[in-house]
């Protein structure tokens, strides 16, 4: 899919949960909702663009959420 | 005239319940609340008393002197109308003298309005013949010029001769509709009723509703329909197909079989929605449902370019199953998906997401109600737990101040609309935060207290505003706020709504909106007692809907406004079924009743009643659907009852989107704009043509009733299931009753609801199981759905589509009253009159500045796009902001709306995009290049000559 959509999808709800005080927090806020509402290829293309491209372009939050999806999706802990 | 099943009891029960009083009728004992009137209490003991001037819809008036009774003790004869009864009371509705003095005042009435012997049956025949008189003792009348039929309005006559000035209509106009259109003018026998200033009633004020048709007791207003079809043999019981207030109606038809016809559609007056009320799409504007333009035979092609071909049912579902085979074999499972419709019923929506998950093998299934109230599910789930509006629509009668937010009911909501304006006209305050002036902002009787006209796009600055004034003020309801919700997410959102950066003077430079508007608004939101929120796409179709959903939760929670009558959170929604498409489990990340698909309790059993494995995995939305279209890893889709191609923003992206399928399977009343990128299509039925339920915006299950059979052969459940037997999941229904009952073991808030308990009950509102079994009006009433209420977070985040200097002006889209969504129903029926083509509104000052006139043809262009119409220069839109409708193809204003979408949802922004508006001289040119952008080859269908299959 076109990654720069993404990219802003992901910044876009970055930049929802930046108000959230504990930035730990925040992060896995972020990853949580991308698990939830992305669908597998989309969380594949991004995680890779964080990998390959240290994904560019997303917002400080959205790489540190993109990180914690990343991990999970390895470690393949349940979404909910 | 009422429905013809209908005994009308003459007067409204009263509005406040009271004890009961027994009086004694004609000899026997009845007994009624008290405040009841005579007539109506010996309507219901079952002794109709003659009347002309009273309905039970409209206040007792006593003008025609039909009903007079005796009464024991008291002198003369009064009019049992306007009579209310008393303990012990001795009512006689039959005597000699009463029948005398009956004959008397009909006598008159027939001097000057003779009954046509062959005419239609209406309540004064009645009358007559209950009256006894046939002929008056007057003679002849004299000679006088006659006085011309009022023929204006496309769906029913006037005719002033027959007119005995009861006033029903006028009375109907202004207690029921809230119009005011009409007024009684002349005295005495020289009265007439006239509209607006005397005009014609398509040129008056008159909205087309029909509340004065229906009340009109004589020939004088009628149903051009039922004039031209004659009386009607019986009515069956359903429900609108247009918008989310879902309307209850008795069509009334004539014939059987193939040949039913409808002869008029009649609001009923036990509809638990709209109570005998409707407007002019759904009493009148059916006629799309016969139009020429359905397409009756399924249809094939192998490339979008070839032509259709009629083929039989076997070989289309055939062909469509092999096509999505042979696309996951070779792109894999997840290639393919589904789109539900919010137009369709319940059990078909349920149905078709059981294909996609089940026989397709994914969760490839999402809705329309994604480009409109998805950010609602969202908004409203993460704070009181529950995707769906808190109360009945009666609720409003008890509300004192109601905020209305981004939503323009009178024109959208009609019948909600005549409801919430009986309300204020009784004096309940009203707050509009809109960018326009609709029509609630200023209307007969009607003032909004604070319309705060705000910029597109802030509408998260604005609430966040309202917030910092009721927290900053002390207006919160501290008592409710700790026995009901988080503290510790009260604290951090107390803390951030405080900030000096969300006060409403901060914020004055975002919005637009002076300051001591937003804190007069927040003050008497907050003052109540009971004050209600009602909004509607302007708040959802944003790139922060979810958020501005959250922040209206929000402030209701603060001040104590959620759990009982009169206050709530209400989204109103665009069509007949959003409400229920989404608790149907369209969305490719829940199951029905909103459960995450990853859930493994709720995957199980769904996985044990479908007998297949289930995927854990949320599916494509409809936005990502075209996304993964476009990089060639979604390849195949089966769309039904649903248009994206001119619903959806940024139409030259969908287009290129649906060129690229392999194989489109659309299944509609007619040939759309997406079936112009299909290669399957399956004709659809009308809502006239199947059962099932509809749930509206106040989470009311109703019933839809088969009126006549499909046109092209099955309903639309049975094409579903045609097409998952054919992909190897068979389906066993024989009746939507099925799918209910497979719906209700499924989902825990349906868990109590069947056919049998709704035909009893009128119409159920969800949650009804065992802890409500009759269904819940309002909810959240001892604690919040979810437990204790989450405050979240809701930071103003401004939209990345700002207005440039080559963009400067903001578009912003709505709806009329006359016509409906893509208007692929209603500009198939006489409602053009009203609204033949999509203007664009402009203020007069950006109007001079381009040299733009009203009615000129204007080019509208954005980032995305480009389009002509004409535009409507006023001053309802402010400085900076344009606005137009997206009902017709021709300007297909969504060829300039953009890819922003909500953040939680993807909910397109429709409602803000920056665009540049020129005067347009040549305009066939520009609409022939826009026209060229986005052509398609378009080759001529065979015409369907064979109306109706077996
Ligand atoms: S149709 Fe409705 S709006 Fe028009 S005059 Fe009659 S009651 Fe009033
Ligand atoms: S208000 Fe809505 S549901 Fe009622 S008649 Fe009109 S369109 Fe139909
Ligand atoms: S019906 Fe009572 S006075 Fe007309």
């Amino acid at each position: 899919m076109n990654i720069d959509l993404l990219v802003k999808m992901a910044n876009e709800i970055s930049a929802y949960f930046a108000s959230e005080p504990d930035p730990e927090q925040a992060a896995k806020d972020v990853a949580a909702h991308l698990r939830r509402y992305w669908e597998p290829r989309m969380r594949r293309q991004i995680i890779a663009y964080y990998e390959e491209r240290r994904g560019a372009g997303l917002s400080e939050l959205a790489l540190r959420g993109v990180g914690l999806l990343a991990a999970a999706e390895t470690a393949n802990t349940p979404p909910l | 005239m009422f429905a013809i099943d209908y005994e009308d009891l003459g007067t409204p029960a009263p509005v406040e319940e009271a004890g009961p009083v027994t009086v004694e009728i004609d000899g026997k004992p009845v007994t009624v609340p008290a405040g009841t009137s005579v007539m109506r209490a010996a309507a219901l003991a079952g002794t109709g008393v003659p009347k002309l001037c009273a309905t039970d819809t409209l206040k007792a008036f006593g003008s025609c002197r039909m009903c007079l009774v005796e009464i024991e003790g008291r002198k003369g004869y009064p009019a049992s109308c306007t009579t209310t009864v008393a303990p012990g009371m001795k009512i006689r509705t039959q005597s000699e003298k009463l029948a005398q003095l009956r004959r008397g005042v009909l006598d008159l009435y027939l001097s000057e309005h003779p009954l046509d012997p062959a005419g239609a049956r209406t309540e004064l025949r009645d009358v007559v013949e209950t009256v006894g008189l046939t002929q008056t003792s007057y003679g002849p009348r004299p000679a006088r010029e006659p006085m011309p039929r009022d023929e204006s309005n496309p769906y029913f006559t006037f005719d002033p001769e027959q007119c005995i000035v009861c006033s029903r209509c006028v009375r109907a106009c202004d207690e029921v509709q809230g119009t005011f259109a009409l007024t009684v003018q002349g005295r005495g026998l020289q009265s007439k009723i006239a509209a607006s200033q005397d005009d014609p009633f398509l040129e008056s004020e008159c909205v087309s509703c029909g509340a004065c048709v229906e009340a009109c007791p004589t020939t004088a207003l009628m149903e051009k329909s039922l004039i031209r079809l004659g009386q009607p043999e019986h009515a069956v019981t359903t429900t609108c197909a247009y918008c989310g207030v879902g309307c209850s109606f008795k069509a009334e038809v004539r014939g059987d079989g193939a040949a039913t016809e409808v002869v008029r559609m009649v609001p009923s007056r036990d509809g638990h929605a709209n109570h005998g009320h409707a407007c002019v799409k759904g009493r009148f504007a059916y006629g799309y449902a016969t139009h020429a333009d359905r397409v009756l035979k399924p249809m094939i092609r192998k490339s979008i370019r070839d032509e259709w071909r009629e083929v039989s049912w076997d070989e289309a579902i055939g062909y469509a199953a092999s096509e999505l085979r042979r696309i996951q074999a070779k792109y894999g499972r997840d290639s393919v998906g589904g789109i539900t419709s919010s137009r369709c019923t319940n059990e078909e929506t349920f149905l078709v997401q059981k294909m996609v998950r089940a026989a397709f093998g994914n969760n490839n299934v999402d809705t329309c109600a994604r480009v409109c109230h998805s950010p609602t599910g969202y908004g409203l789930k993460s704070t009181i737990g529950e995707s769906a509006g808190t109360q009945a629509f009666t609720s409003v009668a008890k509300a004192d101040v109601m905020m209305v937010v981004g939503a323009n009911p009178t024109d959208g909501h009609p019948v909600f609309a005549s409801q919430m304006k009986q309300r204020l006209r009784q004096g309940a305050k009203l707050i509009v935060l809109d960018p326009r002036a609709i029509g609630l902002v200023r209307s007969p009787h009607i003032a909004a207290d604070v319309h705060l006209q705000l910029k597109p796009g802030t509408n998260v600055a604005m609430l966040n505003a309202i917030a910092h004034v009721i927290v900053t003020e002390g207006l919160t309801q501290d008592d409710y706020v700790a026995s009901r919700c988080e503290p510790e997410s009260y604290q951090l959102w107390k803390e951030l709504i405080a900030a000096e950066r969300n006060s409403p003077e901060a914020m004055e430079a975002v919005t637009g909106v002076p300051a001591d508007f937003v804190r007069r608004a927040a003050r008497l939101y907050a003052a109540g007692p009971n004050s209600a929120i009602y909004y509607g796409l302007g708040v959802t179709e944003h790139s922060q809907g979810s958020t501005a959903v959250m922040a209206l939760a929000n402030i209701a929670m603060v001040t104590g406004n959620l759990g009982r009558e009169g206050v709530g959170v209400n989204p109103l929604r665009g069509q007949n079924n959003v409400q229920g498409s989404c608790d149907m489990g369209s969305f490719p990340h829940e199951f029905s009743a909103y459960r995450h698909v990853s859930d493994p309790v709720v995957r199980g059993t769904f996985e044990r009643e479908w007998g297949v494995g289930l995927q854990a995995e949320p599916g494509l939305r409809i936005s990502n659907m075209f996304e993964a279209a476009l990089d060639g890893t979604f390849r195949g889709m089966y769309v039904q009852g649903e248009d994206f191609v001119q619903s959806d923003p940024n139409t030259h992206h969908v287009t290129r989107a649906m060129e690229s399928l392999e194989c489109l399977i659309v299944q509609d009343l007619f040939l759309n704009e997406t079936a112009k990128f299909a290669h399957v299509f399956l004709p659809g039925s009308s809502f006239l043509e199947k059962d099932g339920t509809f749930t509206n915006a106040e989470r009311r299950i109703s019933r839809v009733r088969k009126i006549m059979p499909p046109k092209a052969g099955y309903e639309d459940w049975q094409v579903t299931m045609l097409l998952s037997a054919a992909l190897g999941y068979p389906m066993s229904y024989r009746h939507p009753s099925e799918i209910m009952e497979e719906i209700a073991r499924l989902t825990p808030t349906f868990a109590g609801v069947t056919y049998e308990k709704i035909d009893r009950l009128g119409s159920i509102q969800w949650p009804c199981n065992d802890a409500a079994p009759e269904g819940t009006p309002t909810m959240h009433v001892h604690q919040f759905v979810r437990g204790k209420g989450k405050f979240c977070l809701t930071e103003y985040v401004p939209t990345s589509e700002r207005s440039t200097s080559r963009f400067p002006l903001i578009l912003t889209t709505g709806r009329v009253l006359t016509q409906y969504n893509v208007g692929a129903q209603t500009r198939r029926t006489d409602n053009v009159i009203w609204h033949s083509e999509d203007l664009l509104e402009i203020h007069p000052h950006d109007a001079e500045v381009r040299g733009i006139s009203d009615g000129d043809w204007v080019g509208l262009t954005s980032r995305a796009g480009e389009t002509v119409l004409r535009a409507k220069v006023t001053e309802r839109i402010a400085p900076g902001v344009v606005y137009t409708t997206f009902h017709f193809p021709e300007t297909n204003a969504n060829v300039v709306t953009t890819e922003n979408s909500d953040w939680a949802t993807n909910c397109p922004e429709y409602k803000v995009t920056a665009v540049e508006v020129v005067l347009v001289n040549q305009k066939d040119a520009w609409r022939k290049r826009t026209a060229e952008e986005r052509a398609m080859p378009r080759p001529a269908r065979r015409r369907t000559r064979d109306p109706a299959p077996a």
